[in-house]
């Protein structure tokens, strides 16, 4: 491993490390509030080493494969594994920025805990570290090595608690990821065994011998049953972690019972990480058969959006119903991903860019608006100790701001202007009508109506139901910091959403292969 | 550069008072009354004062064309911000600009009791500054996302007073249907997704107002981009999101409840504007539907039927604010009617003289609540004599509304008419017949109904206010709790009990709030003959001036189906039919209402009672709440659907799986015993999801 090596994985490292100093800050400081603090000023290490990445790259595409550097044969340990590009880059930075916002959310929360609070906190970055990794996987065993390190930490930190709910999330979450995770190596031992390539750019050169008909004549979806059978069992990981119809069951349970900046770091980051390998392996790997796939995850979109948003409608708890929400949501982003394709005559797929630009430019304005609901969320709960819609009532008399806050997060989830996910749903339903699914488009658009339904029920009780109780609630310093900067971001999303936008277009150039 | 800043002035004006008012006022000087509402009046008269100078800049045909800004480019699709000042955007900022600053003066007074008025003022200028952006827009998306800000400040402002619960439903009843209408609207635009790159073919942007006009436009204007059927659709859904701000059936259910807001809301943005973007919206784009008979038949027909349904149910109101929002809904009927039929000026006209006498008329129900406390009339009677001149105006308004010469509304109401007698080329002949048949109607009705509101609240013996509403209502309660317990929709309904306003003081209310109705009653008096007068030329103002002066828009817009348009002449037939109908439907009134009183009864009994089973139709508003409401959204969708969905989740789905698991698990599972048999079922949920992907992947 050269030194080249090491500056390229060198935001991974700075992570991690600084994951292992904050547990060992933990040890020597009986000062245990510094802690958080201490974590989210580690976090300019992996920040700076990122930027000096992101301006080191202006002429190339990928850090890893630098002409120069090729040629003269010193780097060879990462180039099949790891692509340093603008794509990876984009998720590396929103994985930063949710993880300094959900640390500074947890600041509260943690206080509470009488030990392991060291732990928490280098959880939360060991499960970053892992997610930085997956997105810039382009491997199979690293994207599995990746996926394992982000899903292990989550579940320990669903589990934190030791309440007796707390642990069976956590419990309930590991042992769902471990068949996933089975059920996905097992595919991707397909893969490997009928293209003979654990690379994705391996695989996609299979793509290019003739596939063979079986059955006399035909040409099953994806090439061959093989890889039909590959390509299913790898979506059954990938579905887990993005939270898609079908494997979206897992999803309310865990989201009522593991701690709630738990929650919002999994609903934030780790999907956002999910949805990054999700768009580089089927972009990139699985682009011949993209129309198999493209008609595939249109349906599970259209599922994802209708189940999730439906049932949502019946939750009274507010954790669950944002769990519902966060599926009907990942559906919403799948079009985005199913929109990436169209035929380009006689089953030849064309790469549509605005397809994935939608889906990265949505996850960040999904970002900042589910945070900023999460954090007044956590403060409420901390307060009221329930997590009941019902004891919402009159919250906008016994607190203001938060209810301000909370309706202008669910403003922002049901997609309405001047929010970030509007912009977003307008960028991803173009992007559907571009490729030609219309049909999809307008399913998206009837279920943006149906959700307005449940949030705005929440806004009523929170302004127009009588107190239960007439105690001011007030939430401390950090989580009003954090509530601000996520708000402003939602809106600063919606507004101005040219940064976005560029960014989102200039990282999916990565996909075009 | 100038002219662009000043018109982007008025839009920015009153959103600096929103900043302003929310930012500094309400966190720090809230105790200031009145601070916030001369930070919200100031600037609104500068923006009024703007508002006219880009009037007479359009008049006199100033170059007002701004190169729009780019925002966004989303795919091949580029999104632009920008101003489209036009003939029509011209009148409506008059309108908004100016009615906004009549009701922001009202409120000072009416709210004066109120302690959230900072609130109140941020509210309302942010409605007003979205309002105006929405008139301002030149680019579709830009249109809407101020069409819902327009929708969210009206939510806030329904639900101002929150702790009451009918406030609350009212204002998410409102938000969710007009979103239902929303969704044609989206689609639409959708649709100009799909064909951006036709537009861009032809050198223009998809999204540009004036380019969508461009496209609609028959082959041999170098237009046809949107044509035949899918022309019609795309007009139908704008029509639809139009149909849903505007009230028209049947989507009108909304704003009757909406009323539960303060009252000066209910003036601005549930009479004058708001409900009023709906028609402007229809004709902003009214060259595309010039190009479609079919939508225009539908705008036509739905308008005409509106205009009547919600005139029939205004009949029976005990509500005042209820039957000024019924009589609301139905002149909205009449301007979409007046669009169908081709009366492109009349209905704009209609609009214009309407914002001013419907907004006089429903601050004096705020000024007759101010003195009584009630908004039932029931409870009202004899204030004439209390409060002359509230009683003065609201009669010239109402007369206004019933269409009396020489008032403002007359002169709206017959262009509408006579332009439905003759028709025009754009529609078939019966439609426009119908349309004029249904709207005549509708003249007789809303004689009848605005008799029935200024007689039972100005005429008779005063029958007791809030006061008495409070006594029968307990009443009531103490009758029910004797008979056992009452369905819940049953316990009548406190209309006005704000708590601020809730005690008897007949008074003539304060100069703050009687002032503004003065300046609307002058226009509600002369509004309708200065700007189209129709013979008399002495006050150096052409004949038919607004309708020529919109129609140079449209035409500009679309030179060849404009032509289709043809202004009708003042025809005396027509005057005189409906001047003798509006005065039958006075006369029947009269007839039914004038000295019948049984004594102090109260509440006294209606004789429109007396045609009971269709008495409690109408009062059931034709059960399409019930319909809306029960059957639809908590039995179909709710009950059904969500339940069924939910149902599914937590047995059928749970329950094959936990047979599946309980295969593994009595298979000495590794898993273990958690506390739940969940796990299994998520676990086994993962293979049996997979297993079907594949088998639809193999089967399609």
């Amino acid at each position: 491993m050269s030194a080249h090596d090491v500056y390229l994985v060198s935001p991974l490292l700075a992570m991690a490390g600084v994951g292992i100093l904050v547990i060992l800050f933990d040890l020597v400081t009986p000062r245990k509030g510094l802690l958080p603090a201490f974590a989210i000023l580690g976090l300019v290490a992996p920040l700076v080493l990122l930027l000096i990445q992101f301006y080191d790259l202006k002429d190339s595409v990928n850090l890893v494969r630098e002409a120069g550097l090729l040629a003269s044969g010193e780097s060879g340990v990462l180039v099949d594994s790891l692509s340093v590009d603008r794509f990876s880059l984009f998720f590396s930075f929103l994985v930063l920025a949710a993880t300094g916002l959900v640390i500074l959310g947890s600041v509260d929360y943690v206080r509470q805990m009488e030990r392991n609070q060291g732990e928490y906190f280098g959880l939360i970055l060991f499960s970053a570290t892992g997610m930085m990794l997956l997105v810039s996987a382009t491997e199979l065993i690293t994207i599995y090595i990746a996926l394992e390190l982000t899903t292990l930490p989550l579940a320990a930190l669903a589990a934190f608690l030791m309440t007796p709910r707390s642990s069976e999330a956590g419990m309930k979450f590991f042992i769902i990821s471990a068949i996933s995770s089975a059920i996905m190596l097992y595919g991707m031992a397909l893969i490997f065994g009928f293209t003979g390539s654990t690379t994705l750019e391996g695989i996609a050169a299979s793509f290019q011998e003739p596939a063979q008909a079986v059955f006399g004549g035909g040409v099953p979806a994806f090439g061959s049953f093989a890889m039909l059978v590959g390509v299913v069992l790898l979506l059954v990981g990938f579905g887990f972690k993005i939270s898609m119809v079908p494997f979206q069951m897992w999803v309310p349970d865990i989201y009522e019972g593991a701690p709630a900046p738990v929650v919002a770091f999994l609903s934030v980051a780790s999907k956002a990480a999910a949805f990054a390998v999700l768009l580089r392996v089927f972009f990139l790997g699985f682009f011949d058969v993209a129309l198999d796939w493209g008609i595939l995850l249109a349906v599970l979109a259209a599922a994802s959006m209708t189940i999730g948003n439906l049932v949502a409608i019946s939750q009274s708890n507010i954790r669950r119903l944002l769990g519902y929400s966060t599926i009907a949501h990942a559906g919403y982003i799948l079009v985005g991903v199913a929109a990436g394709v169209r035929e380009l005559g006689a089953g030849v797929p064309e790469f549509v860019a605005i397809g994935p630009n939608s889906v990265l430019f949505y996850l960040g304005a999904y970002a900042a608006a589910n945070l900023t609901a999460f954090f007044v969320i956590i403060a409420i709960s901390m307060r009221i100790g329930s997590d009941r819609i019902d004891d919402y009532a009159g919250l906008a008399r016994r607190s203001p701001l938060l209810a301000v806050a909370l309706t202008l997060a669910f403003i922002a989830l049901i997609g309405v202007p001047p929010t970030g996910i509007f912009i977003a749903k307008l960028y991803i339903f173009t992007a559907a009508v571009e490729a030609g699914l219309v049909w999809l488009a307008i399913v998206g658009v009837i279920n943006s109506v149906v959700s307005a339904y449940y949030y705005v029920r929440i806004i009523r009780v929170m302004f127009l139901q009588p107190a239960t109780s007439e105690e001011k609630i007030t939430a401390s310093f950090s989580s009003w910091s954090a509530i601000a900067i996520a708000g402003a971001a939602t809106v600063w999303i919606g507004v101005a959403p040219g940064l976005m936008l560029r960014a989102a277009e200039a990282a999916t150039v990565v996909l075009a292969g | 550069m100038g002219a662009e800043a000043a018109i982007w002035a008025i839009f920015f004006l009153p959103l600096a008072s929103f900043g302003v008012i929310a930012l500094i006022i309400r966190p720090f000087l809230n105790r200031h009354y009145a601070l916030s509402g001369f930070v919200l009046i100031v600037p609104l008269a500068a923006a009024l004062g703007l508002s006219i100078w880009a009037l007479r800049a359009v008049i006199v045909g100033q170059d007002l064309d701004f190169d729009p800004h780019l925002w966004l480019e989303v795919g091949s699709a580029t999104i632009e911000m920008g101003l489209l000042v036009d003939q029509l955007t011209a009148i409506m900022l008059i309108v908004v600009t100016g009615v906004s600053l009549m009701v922001q003066v009202y409120s000072l007074g009416y709210m004066r009791e109120d302690t959230g008025h900072a609130r109140y003022f941020a509210y309302m200028a942010l409605f007003t500054s979205a309002m105006l952006g929405l008139v301002l827009s030149i680019n579709v998306i830009q249109l809407y996302v101020f069409w819902e800000l327009v929708g969210v400040s009206s939510y806030l402002l329904i639900g101002f007073w929150h702790e009451r619960p009918a406030a609350a439903a009212a204002a998410k009843k409102a938000f969710i249907i007009t979103r239902i209408g929303d969704v044609g609207f989206l689609i639409a635009i959708l649709y100009l997704f799909l064909q951006a790159d036709q537009f861009a073919a032809e050198n223009l942007n998809a999204f540009h107002i004036p380019d969508i006009w461009q496209a609609a436009q028959p082959v041999a204007m170098g237009g046809a981009i949107l044509g035949g059927t899918a022309l019609t659709w795309f007009a139908l859904g704008i029509f639809s999101g139009a149909a849903g701000k505007s009230g028209q059936f049947p989507l009108h259910s909304w704003l009757p409840d909406a009323m539960e807001g303060p009252t000066p809301v209910s003036a601005l943005i549930h009479a004058a504007t708001m409900v009023a973007a709906g028609v402007f919206l229809v004709a902003r784009f009214y060259p595309v539907f010039q190009a479609s008979e079919d939508a225009l038949t539908v705008v036509a027909l739905i308008g005409a039927f509106t205009a009547l349904m919600a005139a029939t149910m205004a009949l029976v109101m005990n509500d005042i604010k209820r039957v000024m929002a019924y009589s609301t809904i139905s002149q909205l009927g009449y301007m979409m009617a007046a669009l169908g039929v081709g009366a492109y000026g009349a209905a704009v006209f209609h609009l214009l003289t309407h914002a001013s006498f419907k907004a006089l008329l429903f601050m004096g129900a705020g000024s007759v609540n101010h003195a009584t406390g009630t908004f039932d009339m029931r409870y009202m009677g004899g204030l004439w004599r209390r409060m002359p001149l509230t009683y003065v105006l609201m009669v010239v308004a109402g007369l206004s509304l019933v269409g009396i010469i020489p008032l403002a509304g007359f002169w709206s109401k017959d262009e509408i008419l006579t332009g439905a007698w003759n028709g025009s080329g754009l529609v078939d002949g019966w439609v426009s017949r119908v349309t004029f048949v249904m709207l005549l109607g509708g003249v007789l009705l809303t004689a009848f109904y605005t008799f029935r509101m200024l007689y039972m609240t100005f005429h008779g013996e005063f029958r007791g206010g809030v006061d008495r509403e409070l006594e029968v209502q307990e009443q009531a309660t103490r009758d029910e709790a004797t008979r056992g317990p009452a369905a819940p929709d049953q316990v009548p309904a406190t209309s006005g009990l704000s708590g601020q306003h809730a005690l008897v003081h007949l008074a003539e209310s304060p100069v703050a709030m009687v002032a503004p109705m003065l300046v609307l009653g002058v226009a509600a008096v002369f509004s309708g003959y200065l700007v189209n007068p129709q013979w008399v030329k002495e006050f150096g103002i052409p004949g038919h001036w607004i309708s020529e002066f919109l129609l140079t828009g449209v035409e500009h817009a679309a030179p060849v189906l404009a032509d289709r348009i043809e202004l009708h002449d003042f025809s005396r037939w027509i005057a005189t039919i409906s001047t003798v109908v509006a005065v039958a439907g006075l006369g029947l009134g009269a007839l039914l209402y004038w000295r019948r009183q049984d004594g102090r009864q109260v509440p006294r009994r209606d004789p429109l009672e007396a045609a009971g089973p269709v008495h409690t139709l109408l009062s059931q508003k034709y059960y399409i709440d019930a319909l809306y409401e029960g059957a639809l959204v908590r039995r179909a969708f709710y009950r059904i659907i969500a339940g069924t969905l939910d149902w599914i989740d937590r047995n059928l789905v749970d329950g094959t799986v936990d047979a599946v698991g309980w295969i593994f698990r009595n298979i000495g599972s590794v898993i273990g015993r958690l506390q739940t048999g969940q796990v299994q079922a998520y676990g086994t949920a993962i293979a049996l999801g997979s297993l079907l992907i594949l088998l639809g992947l193999l089967l399609f």
